[in-house]
């Protein structure tokens, strides 16, 4: 079943994107490392741009092995240091700002389109065919945002999308490598499952608790789940493992503990996890990176004390609530 | 030992990132290790590697907004939104994120958790408001005013969507904790029940992080007030 609007259709479109900033960047005369820069930008499109084609035509093994050596060629490029533009980039003449409502209006189209995919537009068929994608609607709804958003601003700025292209690669520039750091997270996590490390966090964790305790398990539970997501950088990951390997034996069946308040703010003491990690990069990280944040960490330092503190008073709802 | 091989990325990752050594390069070694360490050959861990880069590629949405973000600040949106927003007095730094924790609470609770976000929202809209709204009461900003009030802003966006979304029953955590009691053999639990267990730790995130917005416009005035008080020193 195939959309109008398809996951590959807008994998592609990030393609594009990318590659179209690996050729604007090396226009930029005054960056140092303008060649690096688009030799990174280059390889990370690929891809985007052939990755689902090579899984059909050479068959999944030698393609992820190609996927693969791509990888380790980035990891290689960034850790040369020279793929953040250094340097001044080249500045178009800044034009005189145009109206207020003619900038503001793509600006709040993205959240009201966004809205309205999710909302309406995903439920749209014509015939058979489904307008949007429905595997995966945060990506269906930023490539409809983005794209009309684009198109509202051509309207309504003049500038061209060729031209936005251009003028986004400071921000791609600014950002750097940092924007390829979830996918590779993503990649570790993948890695860490493959090894069992959920085991070996859930084996850590059992050894310390006896029979007949309540306290100790509860904290143990909540710990676990922020310290486990924090390895991997997603709450969805550590859920089971943590749930399965305590909260199921020695509080469920164990102790008599309601289930529903137990998982429920069980999976809440995760996300605390998620706001300390440098693992969750699409929502630490790449942040502090499009924010042109000198200290990449600063989004998780100012999180922190929320985040702790609801770690404490999640663990203590759970006490609270679970055993009534 | 043996059953400890699983986690010897984590130190790894620890390390690399307290170092500074770069990041990609630090999850590539630790990467390496963890699949070596468990008996992954380089050709298997080549190919997991690949595998899960594909697998991982929505990850790369933002990339999609970026352009218009890019085009709309070449032609001064953050100049227009600083005007805006220099002529409400009641607007401070911290009562616009606050007023943004409310609304993406909103998002959450209703289950549209894609219609705000770092890049669609925070990075175009908020951040500079809020920023324009302290340089509105404050004067000029020292750098790490500026960069703290940047954080804030993402900050704010992931705490208040985290802990709000739980609260909608089609969620993905919510439907993950069905699936897991019905996997355990737990019946009679419905999915709004899963539901309505998020609503304490969602007003107990609002209310702590209230508190700390509250203090906020007075930590910048302090701070940008010492800024002015300290003598210039060099680099």
């Amino acid at each position: 079943m195939s959309a109008l609007v398809s996951q590959h259709g807008l994998f592609v479109l990030i393609g594009v994107i990318v590659l179209l900033q690996a050729a604007a960047g090396l226009r930029d005369r005054g960056n140092a490392n303008r060649w690096i820069g688009a030799l990174f930008w280059g390889l990370f499109s690929l891809p985007f741009l052939f990755g689902d084609t090579l899984v059909e035509s050479w068959g999944p093994a030698a393609a992820y092995r190609a996927a693969g050596i791509v990888v380790v060629a980035l990891a290689l490029l960034a850790g040369s240091g020279r793929v953040r533009a250094r340097g001044e980039l080249q500045q178009r003449p800044a034009p005189a700002p145009p109206p207020t409502f003619r900038l503001l209006t793509p600006a709040l189209l993205i959240p009201v389109v966004t809205l309205l995919c999710v909302t309406l537009l995903a439920k749209l068929k014509f015939g058979n065919i489904p307008l949007l994608d429905t595997a995966n609607p945060t990506l269906t709804a930023l490539g409809v945002a983005g794209v009309c958003a684009l198109l509202a601003g051509w309207a309504l700025t003049g500038g061209t999308p060729l031209l936005a292209v251009s003028e986004s690669r400071r921000l791609f520039g600014a950002a750097g490598d940092a924007l390829v750091l979830p996918q590779m997270l993503a990649m570790l996590g993948g890695v860490f499952i493959a090894a069992h490390t959920g085991d070996a966090v859930q084996h850590l964790a059992v050894s310390a608790i006896g029979p007949g305790q309540r306290l100790l398990p509860v904290v143990i539970y909540g710990l676990g789940m922020a310290l486990f997501t924090m390895v991997m950088g997603n709450a969805f990951a550590a859920f089971p493992v943590m749930s399965a390997g305590i909260a199921l034996p020695y509080l469920i069946q164990g102790q008599g503990a309601q289930a529903a308040p137990l998982l429920a703010i069980g999976m809440c003491c995760g996300y605390c996890g998620t706001l300390l990690t440098p693992m969750a990069a699409n929502f630490n990280m790449v942040p502090a990176a499009l924010l042109d944040l000198r200290d990449r960490y600063k989004v998780i330092k100012v999180q922190a004390p929320t985040a702790l503190c609801l770690l404490a008073i999640n663990i203590a709802l759970i006490y609270c609530l679970a055993f009534r | 030992m043996q059953q400890w091989l699983p986690l010897l990325g984590v130190p790894v990752m620890v390390l690399g990132f307290a170092l500074r050594l770069n990041a990609l390069l630090v999850v590539l070694i630790a990467g390496a290790l963890t699949g070596w360490a468990n008996g992954l050959d380089f050709d298997a861990l080549l190919q997991l590697f690949g595998q899960k880069f594909l697998a991982a590629r929505q990850l790369a949405a933002f990339v999609l907004v970026l352009p218009v973000i890019g085009l709309l600040e070449h032609y001064g949106l953050k100049t227009r939104i600083r005007e805006l927003v220099v002529r409400r007095r009641a607007a401070t730094a911290a009562r616009i994120l606050m007023l943004y924790f409310l609304l993406r609470d909103l998002t959450g609770i209703f289950g549209m958790p894609q219609a705000a976000g770092q890049v669609q929202t925070v990075r175009p809209l908020l951040a500079p408001m809020v920023e324009a709204a302290a340089e509105a009461r404050h004067g000029e900003l020292p750098a790490p005013v500026r960069e703290l009030l940047r954080a804030h802003a993402a900050a704010c966006d992931n705490i208040a969507i985290f802990f709000s979304e739980d609260i909608f029953i089609a969620f993905g955590a919510v439907l993950l904790i069905d699936a897991f009691l019905k996997d355990s053999g737990i019946a009679g639990i419905t999915p709004l029940q899963i539901g309505l267990w998020g609503i304490p730790s969602a007003l107990c995130a609002l209310a702590v992080h209230f508190v700390r917005l509250a203090r906020l416009d007075a930590a910048i005035e302090r701070q940008v007030r010492e800024h002015r008080a300290a003598p210039a020193v060099g680099p």
